[in-house]
């Protein structure tokens, strides 16, 4: 099986914005300062009526967040963290500065989630009475995949092409991939790229069906590592051709597939081979160019050590790899924007997150496996997001 | 924008009363119905147990996506795929706001695995040993426009073929009070660079303005479903040839024109 099917290079594309907020805290500072102190924004679980013994990454202050009056109709959980979301950083104004240059409809809304507004649809059968929802949520927008995209168009005007991609934990890594393209092919000029995830009952009571979700907060990569913790996240960025101006681009995409089964990762990474083969190819560099990777790392057994063998097969020991899901958690479907994010930190900061509460790496770990931060100045870093279903991407950062 | 093309390589159908393209295409031409429609479809990728488990989403999308990936001869093992759906399986859905309602810890790991949006499209990869990318898409009404529009941007830049799949169920529950859809309905396309293949021409290109309103004869009988956006192009395509106008979502329309299907 080939490790890549060698797709073309392309052209790097400016990030002319980027944010992230998650229970760290709003924007990228909070992200920074969090990761630079090894401070973690993980808390024993307090979230709904019968709270599970597992501990979250609950984003403060939501509950007293009320979306504005005009975007009233979109309320809920997962639209009031994406509007936060959109508040830091200066990720609107920088909608505003391609929507000028460009024209509202040259500018793509691609936004990822994997349970987008359900929170809402769980709300209504829950206080449903005599088979009826209740007023304040007969809302046909709010109860759809697409309830995300929707808010966002919404919420900035922009009257592009809008998608909601939906491919559980890679969505919003995959979003950088569909905006490039639609770059690429001229479609658009422009690309406001993200994803929204939140706590709901779904994902709580859905990953513990599973087994996947740990008592103890998330130990990626540790020997003794006994599943996820859940987490929510918004993040954001605005994707443009690059004029030469860029200070940080996206130079790298590659998506693949693991074909072996629904909730399990293949046993020899085929799938996070080819995506990261593929990812290194469009941005025709070398492994050994890549400073810092931000493992997909949930902590469950099989994805840390599957991804481990991966990581070992491709890149020599200088590379500097971590997870940080032990900070946020695993913020499913915002996974691969909030990560992206602390890619960019690191190429920015020269910040190299370690792993948060890992003690003894597990014997699959490579010397790439790196629990301590580590400072340093780099010029590529790359993300990994892998999801249900065998779907799996990664990206290539740069710094110009 | 510059127009983006196709050849059309395989084209995969399923519809309640409909249940395949041929039937599509027969009542198109003169209105004929089959005499005795499955109720389901019964894909032939999974195997037998897991058939006639699969949610009702998951048997109509790899239904038709195994009937273009056929028709266009084409090995499902490399081909890029892009799987559109406007709310997924709202009967997973309901089952997961009624289990959370009443027992949340008595939830089904299988049935929560099945309810991601990409359930179909790991499915697909899986059954047919597909490496390539996929995806799993919605936008509301334009759904369908978004999904062809992204189909034909990878080609634009450098896919050499991709799998389009489409689909919606029927509602129930409290979700049906909310969005009502009628039947299952699935349509699927291979679609090939327009440099190679010889398979009749699709064009494309996004313009401001809305979508047409429906008017073809599958468009009028499978409107009630959620997916039906899509059918102004399978009327278009059982014709022979046409140019529509699909909602693709804002203020704008995707133009799609097909020309040389030989029917």
């Amino acid at each position: 099986m080939p490790l890549s099917t060698d797709p073309a290079p392309i052209e790097a594309l400016a990030i002319r914005a980027y944010t992230a907020t998650t229970a760290l805290g709003r924007g990228r500072q909070a992200q920074a300062d969090a990761l630079a102190a090894r401070r973690a924004g993980l808390r024993r679980n307090d979230f709904g009526a019968d709270p599970l013994d597992t501990w979250i990454g609950r984003v403060d202050g939501l509950e007293d967040a009320a979306l504005p009056p005009a975007l009233a109709a979109w309320e809920c959980r997962n639209n009031r963290l994406a509007w936060l979301a959109l508040q830091q950083d200066g990720l609107m104004a920088a909608v505003e500065a391609v929507r000028t240059r460009h024209g509202a409809d040259r500018v793509a809304i691609v936004i990822g989630t994997s349970t987008s507004s359900i929170g809402a649809t769980e709300e209504a059968y829950a206080r449903a009475v005599d088979s009826v929802v209740p007023a304040d949520l007969q809302r046909p927008a709010v109860h759809q995949p697409h309830s995300l995209g929707g808010f966002v168009q919404a919420a900035t005007g922009l009257a592009g092409p809008s998608i909601t991609v939906a491919t559980a934990c890679s969505s919003s890594a995959k979003v950088f991939a569909q905006a490039a393209r639609l770059i690429q092919a001229g479609i658009v000029d422009a690309a406001l790229v993200g994803g929204v995830d939140t706590l709901c009952g779904s994902v709580l009571f859905g990953f513990n069906s599973l087994g996947l979700v740990s008592a103890q907060p998330a130990r990626p990569f540790d020997r003794d590592r006994d599943g996820l913790s859940l987490g929510e996240a918004g993040g954001f960025a605005v994707l443009e051709r690059d004029d030469g101006s860029a200070t940080l681009r996206l130079c790298g995409y590659g998506e693949s597939s693991d074909a072996h089964h629904m909730s399990a990762p293949h046993p020899e990474g085929l799938g996070a081979r080819l995506a990261m083969g593929d990812a290194l190819a469009r941005a025709a560099i070398a492994p050994d160019q890549v400073g810092y990777l931000n493992l997909h790392g949930t902590a469950t057994p099989a994805n840390d050590a599957v991804e481990a063998r991966a990581i070992d097969a491709l890149f020599g020991d200088g590379l500097h790899a971590s997870s940080t899901k032990g900070w946020t958690g695993h913020t499913l479907g915002a996974a691969g924007i909030v990560e992206s994010v602390f890619a960019l930190i690191a190429l920015e900061d020269g910040l190299l997150p370690g792993t948060l509460n890992s003690q003894v790496p597990d014997t699959a770990c490579g010397p790439q496996l790196r629990f301590d931060n580590a400072q340093r100045r780099i010029d590529y870093a790359m993300n990994n997001s892998f999801g249900f279903g065998g779907n799996n991407c990664s990206l290539v950062f740069g710094r110009a | 924008m510059n127009p983006l093309d196709a050849r059309i390589a395989g084209i995969g159908f399923w519809a309640s009363g409909l249940p395949s393209w041929e039937a599509a295409q027969a009542f198109v031409a003169d209105g004929r119905l089959p005499d005795a429609a499955p109720r389901r479809p019964s894909p032939e990728l999974l195997a037998p147990n897991e058939r006639r488990r699969a949610p009702e989403s998951v048997a109509v999308a790899l239904e038709v996506a195994l009937a273009a990936t056929r028709a266009a001869g084409h090995d499902p093992t490399t081909l890029a795929s892009i799987f559109t759906s406007g709310h997924g399986d709202f009967a997973i859905t309901g089952y997961m706001c009624e289990t959370l309602a009443d027992d949340p810890r008595a939830i089904s790991p299988i049935r929560f695995h099945n309810s991601v949006h990409n359930a179909a499209a790991g499915y697909w990869t899986i059954g047919a040993g597909c490496t390539a990318t996929t995806t799993a898409i919605s936008a509301g009404p334009a759904t369908f426009a978004q999904g062809l529009l992204e189909a034909l941007v990878q080609l634009a830049t450098g896919t050499p073929a991709v799998l389009l799949v489409a689909y919606d169920v029927e509602s129930s529950g409290l979700l049906g009070t909310l969005t009502p859809s009628r039947g299952l309905l699935g349509g699927a396309l291979v679609l090939t660079r327009a440099d190679a293949g010889d398979g009749p021409l699709l064009r494309a290109s996004l313009r401001t303005g809305a979508g047409a309103p429906p008017e073809g004869p599958l468009a009028l009988r499978l409107r009630d479903n959620a997916m039906a956006p899509m059918l102004p192009l399978f009327d278009a395509l059982a014709a022979g040839a046409g140019r529509v106008l699909l909602d693709a979502g804002a203020a704008q329309a995707l133009e799609v024109e097909v020309e040389g299907m030989h029917v």
